[in-house]
């Protein structure tokens, strides 16, 4: 399956992915709106990590064998086989962050204004996911490996 | 090729999503004593608290065993295993023919010989039917003691407290959390717990149970203090429930013992779970690791060489993560290690509730400790199960904010840009 | 967020990077009063001067409003008469080779050729890049220039800062630079490409050295320019072993010895005053390329009065040049490429229809990455991560994207260069060479369209 791969030599430290990130899951898909107007502003599910002239996104890898789904307690997680994204269902969530501690990346953390998680969902309705679109300098290669 | 799987936890959905990976068609049955689909079982105590309903407990979708292919006997024990036969008998009579089975039995609670526990309104805390025990006493019952300051004791506790019931903590150890966290981590959820409203009472245990007229009135504890209240609940510890291969050939110890494929001293017989022995990353050694996330992996690996993967199970690391009272706290690891050859090191800020240590033996990471800030600590799961060499890096360990940017490069880059 | 203007350099880097099109760039200077004498720049510059006691620095070409030729040379157009040729539909030879051609040709039995010809590098398009340094500009810019060169197929030439070994495997589309300062220059680097090219001069600053200011010499660079890190690389204004056309030429077959003869020798001097004389003199010693580099040449790091005040424009310079070995019956024993602010396809034809064999770009080929001329090269501090060798900010040069884009431009040029051919009835580069008929001249006077040998619009 495609997945998001980071290339931390060519990451410029921009954030736009995770602005991107912001916009996609916005209820009105509107960068202004969704930073300006939309309560709570939605949160984004990547992560770039920066320190000094290193820097690099970090998603969800949608793991062949995902630790999150093994531990979560209720059923939450769970690895689509089909299309092989871990889904994450927030309606299930209870916030006992028991995924967090198993993330080896972690790509998984808590939301900021409920008692659950947030991960990414690769983004399924779109061609390529919009980090991947919005990335300016090709650091998010979103390809099978 | 028929499976059968005793024991309805998460362990046996492991196995059967494992299965299914390799054999998409065979039929897998499984038989469940609890009158109820899968549930996830650490939720009982959000339920007893009312922060979720009955129906959201539920682990899979209603409709997952059809999806699956498995015949669910629900409210069916198993009463004997039949190795040589390959046969499960059951409580109503039956007898289940098997090529593969797996024992997924979990754990029993242990129940301590103790003057005056026999009668009503003891309980204990593990199944959803304890939930709906508990749940009648709300509005009666005024005190509960709880015998036991460990994951369940506390849980429950937190849970009943919700509810407006006064609750005392008795534990034995000098501290609450004493299996799973570490002596300062026991101080700061001892205090938190204390200033929400319960009472927790160190070093002492529960000597006998005072009833009147067959109902309770109050404990003694071994120092000869009262405590007066309606009900007990006990819960200081759980067993493997190994009744079942008692009699067989099949091999035990605390709990069944298997082979690096989940694979019991029998052939085809597979055992996975709380009520499995499995092997103990950090210590090298086999024991019962009664978590979550591991009884799910072993059920999945069981499942898949069930059905003739062959793919050996790396082992366990034990790992806990529980919130009380908007304080989170992760345990991963060797988190109070014994002996001298650990280097620990930690951070703790008391007045703000928050703690960080790492416990390392030649540069590898053992052990972690988080309460407070919680985020991304599956990094340092990671670290610990991979085995990395953290020599270069010791000191960001005990950073908040420690990222696989702290990593060296060669680590990330395996990590990130390699198939998951 | 908080902006500091006293530190903004327009380099708009901010504005490509910002999401929602917030930012745009406008001057923000207090102003003084109208003075055409003493400008702001002047009065600046000043002030800096009695703070540091130091030279003016700066990066980039001549920017001063001297006047530009391209901007008053017309070209022609087929009309009724000399039909006009459809690029898309005939063929269209863009091809040139780059090495001196014999004085005439002897074939035998009809087909063989007798004659021998000193080793061709054939070009797909009459277009190269010119010299950069490692140093000046980081390897992900030169990893670019080297693939677009291989894949256009064309050259480019490394500059003087010596060549990184991950790029020997571009050898066949890279000049080798030897400059004064001699920095990275070994047997294998003579070897590496298809040509070497003796830097005695360049157009930015005529008559001085190249300088890399120590701030921008780190390990990478310390290796392969083979000098201690940190510390400034100053080249010699002369190279120490030649002071006369006579030692010119002692390098030059020094070099063809080196390399077996296999490899063409480029003499690379600055458009000054006596260019032509000087070029007679270089094709007579045995360079099999000229290469002239105009005024408005840009540069990494040179002192701003040099940069601004030396030197004359490339389009005098070339046609001059030309016109002299041309009169001196040596035109055909060496290529002659010019550089020096070439901005586009059309300034491109004029070149060569005044004589030029091929054209050099480095500024238009930084533009075509990210450029903005801010002129800051000096500092080491590029914000399109183009004239740096800091990690954080070489970062923003991916050297995919630039390869394309590098490609892209040449292709570009390429096909606009087709359509100016066709339209005035030419369908080889050989028919424009030096066919200064194609060209006229407009707002020019008397003096300066003799010189470029064209008439006016009109005549």
């Amino acid at each position: 399956m495609k997945r998001v791969y980071p290339r931390e030599e060519v990451c410029i430290g921009c954030h736009l992915c995770e602005i991107a990130c912001i916009v996609e899951h916005s209820a009105s898909k509107d960068i202004i709106r969704a930073f300006k107007a939309e309560v709570p502003r939605p949160t984004a599910r990547n992560l770039v990590e920066e320190e000094g002239p290193v820097s690099f996104s970090v998603s969800c890898r949608h793991c062949n064998d995902p630790p999150c789904v093994q531990s979560c307690i209720s059923g939450a997680m769970v690895k689509d086989y089909q299309s092989g994204v871990v889904r994450h269902l927030e309606g299930k969530c209870m916030g006992c962050w028991s995924c967090i501690m198993a993330c080896p990346y972690g790509a998984i953390r808590k939301n900021p204004v409920r008692k659950t998680v947030i991960k990414c969902d690769l983004c399924l309705e779109r061609p390529i996911p919009a980090c991947v679109e919005a990335c300016p300098n090709r650091a998010l290669i979103f390809e099978e490996r | 090729m028929e499976y059968v799987i005793i024991g309805s936890g998460v362990a046996a959905i492991g196995a059967v999503e494992g299965i299914r990976q390799w054999d998409a068609t065979s039929p897998i049955t499984i038989v469940s004593a609890e009158p109820y689909k899968v549930y996830g079982r650490p939720l009982i105590s959000h339920l007893l608290a009312g922060k979720i309903r009955e129906a959201d407990i539920f682990y899979r979708s209603d409709n997952y065993y059809d999806l699956k292919g498995v015949k669910l006997l629900l409210g069916t024990r198993a009463v004997q295993i039949l190795p040589d036969k390959r046969k499960v008998a059951l409580s109503d009579g039956r007898m289940l023919p098997f090529d593969r089975l797996l024992i997924a039995t979990g754990g029993i609670p242990f129940m301590p010989p103790l003057p005056g526990r026999d009668g009503p309104d003891v309980y204990t805390f593990t199944t959803l039917d304890d939930v709906r025990k508990l749940e009648a006493l709300i509005g009666k019952a005024k005190k509960i003691v709880v015998i036991g300051g460990g994951l369940i004791g506390l849980k429950v506790s937190e849970s009943l407290h919700d509810r407006g019931i006064r609750v005392t903590v008795v534990e034995l150890a000098d501290r609450i959390l004493s299996t799973a966290f570490d002596p300062i981590a026991g101080e700061i959820i001892g205090k938190h717990l204390t200033e929400m409203g319960m009472e927790i009472i160190l070093q002492n245990s529960v000597t006998e149970i005072v009833r009147e007229n067959g109902h309770i009135r109050a404990v003694i504890m071994s120092d000869g203090t009262r405590r007066d209240c309606e009900a007990v609940v006990i819960a200081i510890g759980v067993v493997p429930d190994i009744s079942l291969v008692e009699g067989t050939e099949i091999k035990t110890n605390r709990g069944i013992l298997t082979d690096d494929f989940m694979e019991t001293s029998v052939s085809g017989i597979y055992a996975a779970g709380d009520v499995a022995e499995v092997y103990d990353l950090l210590l090298g050694q086999r024991r019962v690791t009664p978590i979550w996330p591991a009884a799910y992996l072993q059920g999945q690996y069981a499942g898949s060489n069930m059905a003739g993967a062959k793919i050996a199970y790396r082992g366990s690391i034990p790992m806990n993560s529980i919130e009380f009272y908007g304080i989170p706290t992760v345990s991963i690891g060797l988190s109070n290690p014994a002996g001298e050859n650990y280097e620990v090191r930690h951070v703790y800020l008391p007045e703000k509730k928050l703690y960080r240590k790492i416990v390392l033996k030649d540069n590898i990471l053992m052990g972690a400790v988080l309460v407070g800030r919680i985020q991304r600590a599956g990094i340092l799961t990671g670290l610990i199960l991979n085995r990395i060499d953290c020599g270069s890096f010791q000191e960001e360990l005990l950073k908040d904010d420690f990222g696989l940017i702290n990593l060296p490069v060669e680590v990330r880059k395996k990590m990130l840009t390699t198939n998951p | 967020m908080r902006a500091d203007e006293t530190k903004c350099v327009g380099c708009h880097r901010c504005e490509a990077l910002c999401p929602t099109g917030a930012i745009t760039i406008r001057r923000n200077p207090s102003d003084f009063r109208d003075n055409a004498l003493w400008t702001p720049w002047h009065i600046k510059n000043i002030y800096k001067q009695a703070a540091t006691g130091g030279v003016l620095l700066t990066g980039m070409g001549n920017p001063c409003p001297y006047p530009i030729y391209w901007d008053r040379i017309l070209l022609d157009a087929s009309q009724v008469t000399n039909p006009s040729i459809d690029p898309l539909r005939e063929p269209m030879e863009l091809r040139t080779y780059l090495g001196a051609k014999p004085d005439a040709i002897e074939v035998i039995n009809g087909d063989e050729l007798k004659t021998a010809f000193t080793p061709q590098i054939p070009i797909e398009y009459p277009l190269l890049f010119s010299a950069m340094s490692y140093g000046s500009i980081n390897l992900n810019i030169h990893c670019g220039l080297a693939r677009a060169a291989e894949e256009m197929g064309i050259l480019y030439n490394t500059g003087e800062g010596g060549l990184h070994p991950s790029l020997y495997k571009y050898g066949k589309n890279t000049i080798v630079q030897c400059a004064s300062g001699r920095f990275g220059v070994h047997r294998d680097y003579l070897n590496a490409g298809v040509a070497i090219e003796i830097k005695v001069g360049q157009g930015a600053k005529p008559g001085i050295g190249g300088h890399l200011p120590g701030e921008k010499i780190g390990p990478e660079i310390s290796l392969t320019r083979m000098i201690p890190e940190g510390t400034d690389a100053l080249s010699p204004a002369p190279h120490h072993d030649i002071y006369s056309i006579e030692d010119l030429r002692q390098l030059i077959y020094a070099l063809k010895e080196a390399t077996d003869y296999q490899k063409l020798v480029f003499v690379k001097i600055a458009a000054v005053h006596n260019s032509a004389a000087i070029a007679s003199g270089m094709v007579r010693a045995g360079a099999d390329v000229i290469t002239l580099d105009g005024f408005r040449g840009g540069t990494g790091a040179a002192p701003t009065m040099i940069r601004d005040n030396v030197g004359i424009p490339i389009e005098l310079a070339l046609a001059s040049v030309d016109e002299r070995l041309r009169q001196e019956g040596i035109r055909n024993q060496a290529s002659l490429i010019v550089a020096g602010g070439i901005r586009c396809s059309a300034d491109v034809v004029k070149a060569l229809a005044l004589g030029a064999d091929a054209v050099y770009i480095a500024t238009a080929a930084l533009i075509a990455v990210g450029c903005t001329i801010c002129q800051r090269c000096y500092t080491g501090k590029c914000p399109w991560g183009i004239a740096t060798n800091d990690p954080y900010l070489a970062k923003r040069i991916n050297p995919e994207i630039a390869h394309e884009k590098l490609a892209n431009l040449i292709r570009a040029w390429g096909h606009e260069i087709q359509e100016m051919l066709g339209g005035m009835g030419i369908n080889a580069l050989e028919s424009l060479r030096g066919n200064r008929e194609k060209l006229r001249g407009i707002g020019l006077n008397e003096m300066e369209l003799q010189i470029l040998g064209i008439k006016h619009a009109g005549a």
